[in-house]
Order: C-alpha cells, then structure tokens, then sequence
C-alpha cells in the first residue's frame, strides 16, 4: 500500500499524526476535563451546576474517543511505545481509568436521583474525574522528558526500574501542573461561551487567572529545559531500518530538549502558539468574544502539546537507565505495512469524524439555560 | 524478570474486567438496533407511541452505554499495562484494527449517542432517525472490528515473524479482516447482543403486564422483542455451530477441550451430551453420548477423524522440538543477520517458534530444554477441562432455550395473546439475567479455551506478561473489584428506579 511513501516518511508522518491525535484529545477532551474541574468552584446552586455539567452532558463522550484513539494509534504505530508507557507507568495508568470511570456516573447517574449530598458526591468525584487525568498526563509528559528508567534484553522485553511516586519529580509535577492549568483555561473559556450567566461571568474570569498561571508556569518549563538533561541521538542512524531500540548510540546531555528549535527556527512557532493563544483568549474574553476566546485556547492547548513532541523529535520515550535504548521514530514504529494500511485508514476517516463532530455541535449550539435544563428529562 | 504472580493476577484482572465491560456491551448491542427499529415504526406511522418508546427504551440504553464505553478503556489500557509483551510482540498486527474501530466506530456511536437524547427537538424525525441508525451502525462496527482483534488472537493468519524487530508483522490485512474465525464470532456476537437486547425488553414489558400498567406500550414492546429475538437467537446458534467448525479446522485443543475427548476416535465423532469428565483418568465417566453428530459438527463429514488431547498432546511434542530449533535459529541470526542458513531453518520452522516459547516458563535456554520440560510444556498445551465442558453446555442449553421462548412469544403476539397467560409471563421476567450468563459464559470458553496462548500457538500467555510485580497487580486488582462493585450497585439501583418509574413516571411518555 502506499508505494510512494518510503518507511522513513511514513514514520515521520505518523510522528505528526499521532501528534494530531494528542492535540485533538487536548482540545476536545480537553475542555470538557476542565469544565469538570470548575464544577465544585463556579457554580453556588443546583441549577447552576446542572448548566455546567449540561454544558458538556451531550458532547462528552464523543470527546473522550479522542483519547481512545490517541491510545489506539499509539498501540497500532508505536506499540514498544504503547508496551514501555504503559506498563512503566501502571498505577498512574489505573488512577487515571479510575477517574474516567466517574465520569459516565457524574453525568448519567448525578441528577437520576434528588438527594443533595447524592448530588454533591457526585460532584466533587466529577473534579476528581477531571482533574486527576489532566495532572497524571501532564506528569506522564514530563516524565516522557526526563527520559523513563527502562531497558531492553535481547528478545525486546522491557525491565522498568520505578515506581508510582517516582513519576513525581518536581520537573514532571511542574509539567502536570501546567497540564492543569491549560486545561483550566480552556473548560472556562469554553464555559464562558456555552453557559448561560452567572456562570459564564465566573467563567470569564476564571478562564483569564488560568491563562495567566499558564503563561508562568509554561515560562519556568522552557527556562527548566534548558538545564534540564535532554537526549541526544550519537553518529549515523538508519531511519527505515526494522523497528529495533538496541542499534543506536544515545547520550543525555543538558540543554539538548532545546536543540531542535535553533536547527530548525520554525519549531518556534509551537512555544508562540501556546503563549500567544493564552493571551489572545484573556483579550477576547475581555472583549466578550467568547468563541473566539474558545479557539484560541484551543490553539494554545495545541501549541503546548506541539512543544513537548517538537522539543523531543526523534525522541518519543527515552531511557534514562540506558540512553542508546530510548524509543525513537526510527525503531521504534510498527512495520510500513501496518504505517501504510493505519495512514489510509486514518486519511479515510479523520476528514469524517471532523464533517460529523462539527455538524453535532451545529445541532447543540446556544448557550444553556436553566430553563433548557429543566425542560428536557434528558437532562443530566 | 517475569513473575509468575503477575501473569496469574494480570489474568484475573483481564479476565474480570473484561466480563464485567461485557455486562454493558451485549445490551448496547441489542437495544440501539432495537431502538433503530422502533423509531422507523415511528417515522413512518406518526404513532406517538412508537416515539415513547424509542425514548424510554433509549433512556435505559444511556444508563447502560456510558458504563460500557467507560470500562471499554480499562480494556484497551490493559494491552499496555498488564501485557505489555504482547503489545510489543503482535501490536504490529493486533493494534490495527483496534485502532480502527476507534476511527470508524466509536467516533461514530460516542457522537451521534448525544443527540440520540438532546436532538429530538432540534432536527427533523428523518433526522433523528438517521441519527438513531448511525448510532446502532456505530455500536455493531465497534464489535466487528474488536472480533476482527480477537479473532486473530484465536487464528492468527496474515503475519510473519521478523527477527530484526523480534516480533510479528502484517504480511496481510485482507487475511485479517476476513479471517473465517473473525467473522463467524462477529455475527456470533452481535446475534448474542440482539437476543440480550430483546430479552431485557421483554423481561421488563413482562413486568408491566404482570403490573397492568402501560398494556399498549410493553404489548408493542414485546411484539418488535419476539420477533427480533427469535431471528437473532437461531442467528447465535447457527453461527455458533460456524464457530464451532472453524475452531475445529484451527483450534483442534479447545474443541477436544470442550468435548473432554481424551482420544481420537474412529471416524465419525460421537458426541458427548453430558458426563463427568476426568483429567486425572483421562477419561470421561457415565458419558451420554450420541453417535456421528461430533464427526459431523466438527468436519461436516462422515470420515474425518477429530484429533483427542492425548495424540494433541503427543503432536505438539513434536512442535515443540520443532520450536526449539527456530528459536536457535533465530538466535543466530540476531548475532549476524546475513546467515542464510539459520534463515532458512527459521523459514521451515517459523510456525512452531511459538511452541518453543512455551519452553521460556521452564528455562532460558529454550534451545537446550530437556526432554522433562518439553513434556511439561506439552501438557500445559491442555487447556481446563472440566470448566469448558460444563461452560460450553449451559451456553448452548440457553441458547436453545432463548429460541424456545422467544417463539413462544412470537406466537402469542402473532395471537394477540400476549397479556392472557400470566405464567408465560413470569417465565420472560425471570429469563432476564439468562442472556448475560450465557454471553459471559461463552468469553468464557472463547479466552479460557484458548490457554496456555494469547495469540493461538504463536505467543504464551506467560510470556505476554509486562515487567512489572504481583504488588502492583494485587492494587489495582482490588482497586478495579471495590470501585466496579460500587458503580454495578448504583447502575442496577438506577436501572431498577427507572424501570419502576415506567414512560410516563420519566417524562419519557412524548
């Protein structure tokens, strides 16, 4: 399949679409993540929480596929990455599907039944459903820099030397906090244009104090980058060699995470993108244009995610108990058969998922209203 | 660095959770086709009958869809952290379609489910309808492409091993996607969905006969439940005997399993309705058996023989030794690459490396197993035998009693019967929880048949197992059985209130 696209291009170019596929998870998932997180803060009445929740009630599990998908491409693509990220992290992995697992609760089963501290639970479970998977990812990612403790034997079965807390290094925590604080800032702006007031007010401002936080802690990771110890590929490498981690020499050296962006400048763009997104969301929401404000946190949450694939490109997990056994785009894909078959698929059905996405969210416009609430029994 | 702990509870924990994800998924199954046909019934009378009932069912179909897509993850999630070996072994060929299904279905039915409820008043009824259809399409693509994966696990066809990259690689999609296994367990499949579906609506219109209330509306229900029903429970029973024939032309040790045949018998098979199988003796006592039907069911002949464990037991021996030597060989060839020897002795030998593998629980050094090993790992060839044989005939004694009473109804709605005869009535309520015992109990036999494997002679379940402790198993392990059981308690409170509630008690009357 595919004769014209030779193995190396095919690797780079699932390299951007899985990076696609990250980005679409950020910033669809993404805000519905955040709106969670606003539940307990934004909201003083029932009705008030009802319209925040009903804001992503419909939307919801649609957004979340993104996630599945991420995961899928990565396993059908990248699968020593989907083994090695995985498994490495495995109780991180479990707090993470505990708290997607409160999700389809908080929305389905919170408003079935009257009672105030059922209600309530539910509630606080929905932030933790929120909150805990947008840390966990943003630490994973940071972890994903520093480089993971894993290594190799002969017939490619990984040994991994860590444990749950120690993922929680304070670059990585300083990394799941800026993962936090981007989706903040992208559930309230997205409140701010789908909820009917007060809310969306509370929302404006909201949205606003977490860009800002944002831009700091987004600041302090590039300034910590560049003392941070990043990978670096040694001599010559073959890019369509057969996926295989052990024939490369790799070495740590500091500052190297900032490399790509002086080889190749436009790599700038992403870092841009995610400063100059925030930013713009905060004037747009002070000019109430709240759809806009939506889209261009959107584009900051993109850009952020950007930064951390560019900054690592051709890394995807290294390995800090061995550097030259990290996992990169050149050993450590699926065969071009699999890349060439996934490429068609994904070239099939991505123009379609967008085509019906978009034209759902077309049927659900308007802002939701208490009265939109309470008039359908649908309503969650 | 694999601890035998880890791969038991890693099992345990796959093994629970993916029965409990399976508690949702057959109704998902059943009740958005269902709800497909009775809005059409909708749209093309007018009545507002047939709209309160595409919306109450639906109701409880949201209740149910959530959970099923949430647990659905946990699944996924498990390749990765529980089994990671075989993620990197046959995540080439396994992650394809899974990713697939992601692309062409779950996108599909995740989307369109949140205008199923919030889009009736927002889009015209053809418009509803469309989207109620693109929603059933959705949910039954999801289970094509998931038995298209597990399939595979169970007749790996279309995929090499390649040294280089010490793993399997897709040599073939379209052998994949049309893998006889595949799609025999895919109708199999949705057809045990459909009868879920019906049943539960049945079971519950029942309820409110036995209760007179909503007569018009569970008598309608009842009416699209018997018919779809009957036609989807001959479906699962036929494409269960399917399944049946090709697992016995791919899976000869699940089948003997299943049937406890220790020998080979002479051409035609008989076959066992009941007995008391002994793994110890070999042999199974105060066995009821009937003559030629297994020879027919198995080979759809009268001369085939069909293979018992015992010479099942003494061929994979030989697989075994056969394996031992493709594993030197690609032993060698790791070392220098350009060795057309060892390549060609991996060639001739490349579909039994799999059985060499069995060796790596009992040494390392599997190219110098000695002749107790080899027989150890023959034996574990053997799948559970008492198990499958009891499993697999409660499934299929349900599958007929499904027929049975879903023509039973059939009847009775096709009489205009269907409020006469109060025990009948009883009978369809008590029937409720039968189509999930029998879906659970056929993975059962799928997954638990297909042992010691992952993927069916190509990778030990042992080996698939990721690096990590028995520890980490045991927390999340208990993690997964406090958090279910308290979310599977709170579903069926909510399902039963809402039940109780009826249309009209849920605003879903209109």
């Amino acid at each position: 399949m595919l004769p014209f696209l030779d193995y190396e291009t095919l690797r780079v170019i699932w390299w951007l679409v899985l990076g696609v596929l990250l980005m679409g998870f950020a910033a669809m998932d993404g805000f519905d993540l955040g709106v969670a997180m606003w539940l307990p803060f934004l909201a003083k009445t029932d009705g008030e929480r009802r319209m925040i929740i009903n804001s992503v009630g419909p939307v919801w599990e649609g957004n979340q596929v993104w996630l599945i998908l991420g995961a899928g491409a990565i396993f059908a693509a990248w699968p020593p990455v989907y083994a090695a990220a995985f498994s490495g992290f495995y109780l991180a992995m479990f707090l993470v599907l505990c708290a997607l697992i409160l999700r389809p609760g908080g929305f389905k089963y919170r408003s079935k039944l009257k009672g105030e501290r059922w209600r309530e639970i539910w509630d606080w479970l929905l932030f933790v459903g929120g909150f805990v998977p947008a840390l966990v990812f943003g630490v994973a990612v940071g972890n994903a820099l520093l480089g993971a403790p894993f290594r190799f034997d002969a017939d490619l079965r990984m040994d991994y030397q860590g444990n749950l807390l120690g993922l929680f290094q304070p670059f990585a925590l300083l990394t799941g906090l800026v993962s936090v604080a981007m989706l903040a800032m992208h559930g309230g702006a997205y409140l701010a244009s789908k909820a009917g007031s007060p809310v969306a007010a509370r929302a404006r401002q909201a949205a606003s104090v977490a860009a800002v936080a944002l831009i700091l802690l987004f600041a302090v990771g590039g300034f910590w980058t560049a003392h941070l110890d990043g990978y670096r590929i040694v001599g010559s490498m073959a890019h369509d060699a057969a996926s295989n981690p052990l024939h490369k020499q790799a070495v740590r050296q500091t500052g190297a995470w900032l490399s790509n962006y002086s080889a190749m400048p436009w790599t700038m763009a992403a870092p841009a993108l995610g400063f100059l997104g925030a930013a713009a969301m905060i004037l747009a929401l002070r000019l109430r244009r709240d759809k806009l404000a939506v889209l261009s946190s959107g584009l900051s949450v993109m850009g952020v995610v950007a930064t951390a694939g560019l900054s690592m490109f051709p890394f995807i997990l290294p390995s800090s108990l061995d550097p030259s056994m990290s996992l990169t785009v050149w050993d450590a894909s699926s065969s071009r058969g699999t890349l060439a078959l996934m490429l068609v698929a994904t070239v099939i059905f991505l123009p379609m998922i967008l085509a019906y996405t978009a034209f759902v969210y077309r049927v659900l416009r308007g802002r939701i209203t208490p009265g939109r609430v309470e008039s359908d029994p649908n309503s969650y | 660095m694999i601890d035998p702990q880890a791969v038991d509870l890693s099992r345990v924990q796959f093994g629970l959770t993916a029965l409990y994800h399976f508690l949702f998924v057959p109704l998902t199954l059943g009740l958005s086709v269902l709800l497909a046909i009775m809005e059409s019934v909708y749209v093309m009378t007018g009545r507002a009958i047939w709209r309160a009932m595409t919306r109450y069912w639906g109701l409880l179909f949201g209740i149910n869809f959530a959970m099923g897509v949430a647990t659905g993850i946990t699944m996924e999630f498990q390749f990765g952290t529980n089994w990671a070996y075989y993620a990197h072994y046959v995540g080439d060929i396994f992650g394809a379609p899974l990713a697939i299904e992601g692309l062409m279905a779950f996108f599909l039915e995740a989307t369109f489910v949140g205008i199923f409820f919030f889009g009736w008043d927002r889009m015209s009824r053809v418009g509803h309808l469309t989207v109620t259809c693109l929603l059933a399409l959705g949910t039954n693509l999801s289970a094509l492409w998931i038995l298209v994966a597990n399939g595979w696990m169970q007749h790996p066809v279309g995929a090499a091993f390649n040294p280089a990259s010490m793993r399997m690689e897709l040599v073939s999609f379209y052998e994949v996607l049309f893998n006889p296994t595949a799609q025999d367990k895919f109708v199999h499949t949705v057809s045990a969905g459909y009868v879920t579906g019906s049943v539960f609506v049945l079971a519950i219109s029942a309820w409110f006969l036995l209760r007179g209330r909503n007569r018009e509306f569970a008598k309608r229900s009842m009416t699209v439940a018997a018919s779809f029903g009957l036609a989807a429970s001959l479906s699962v029973v036929v494409l269960g005997d399917e399944s049946g024939y090709t697992a016995s032309a791919n899976q000869k040790m699940k089948i003997a399993a299943i049937e406890a045949m220790w020998e080979t018998q002479p051409a035609p098979a008989s076959f066992t309705i009941l007995g008391f199988p002994d793994p110890a003796a070999h042999e199974t006592h105060y066995a009821v058996r009937i003559p030629w039907l297994m020879g027919l069911i198995a080979t759809r002949s009268l001369d085939q023989p069909v293979p018992g464990i015992q010479n099942l037991v003494t061929d994979n021996i030989q697989r075994i030794r056969n394996g031992m030597v493709a594993y030197g060989a690609m032993d060698k060839l790791r070392s220098n690459p350009n060795d057309t020897a060892s390549q060609a002795l991996l060639n001739a030998n490349a579909g039994d490396l799999g059985y060499g593998l069995l060796l790596k629980r009992y040494t390392d050094k599997v190219v110098d197993a000695t002749p107790a090993q080899i027989q150890q790992a023959a034996q574990d060839t053997v799948p559970g035998v008492v198990p499958l044989f009891w499993a697999f005939r409660l499934m299929v004694v349900l599958g007929f009693y499904f027929i049975a009473l879903f023509g039973v109804f059939f009847w009775l709605s096709a009489k205009r019967r269907l409020d006469d005869c109060p025990a009948l009535l009883r009978v369809a309520l008590w029937s409720l929880p039968l189509p999930w015992l029998a879906a659970e109990l056929g993975w059962f036999v799928a997954e638990y048949g297909r042992q010691p494997w992952t993927i069916d002679g190509v990778l030990p379940t042992y080996l698939s197992v990721s690096s990590i402790s028995g520890g980490d198993v045991i927390a999340s392990l208990s993690g997964f059985i406090l958090f279910y059981s308290t979310l599977a308690v709170v579903e069926v409170y909510l399902m039963v209130k809402y039940i109780r509630l009826g249309p009209e008690g849920s605003g879903m009357n209109g």
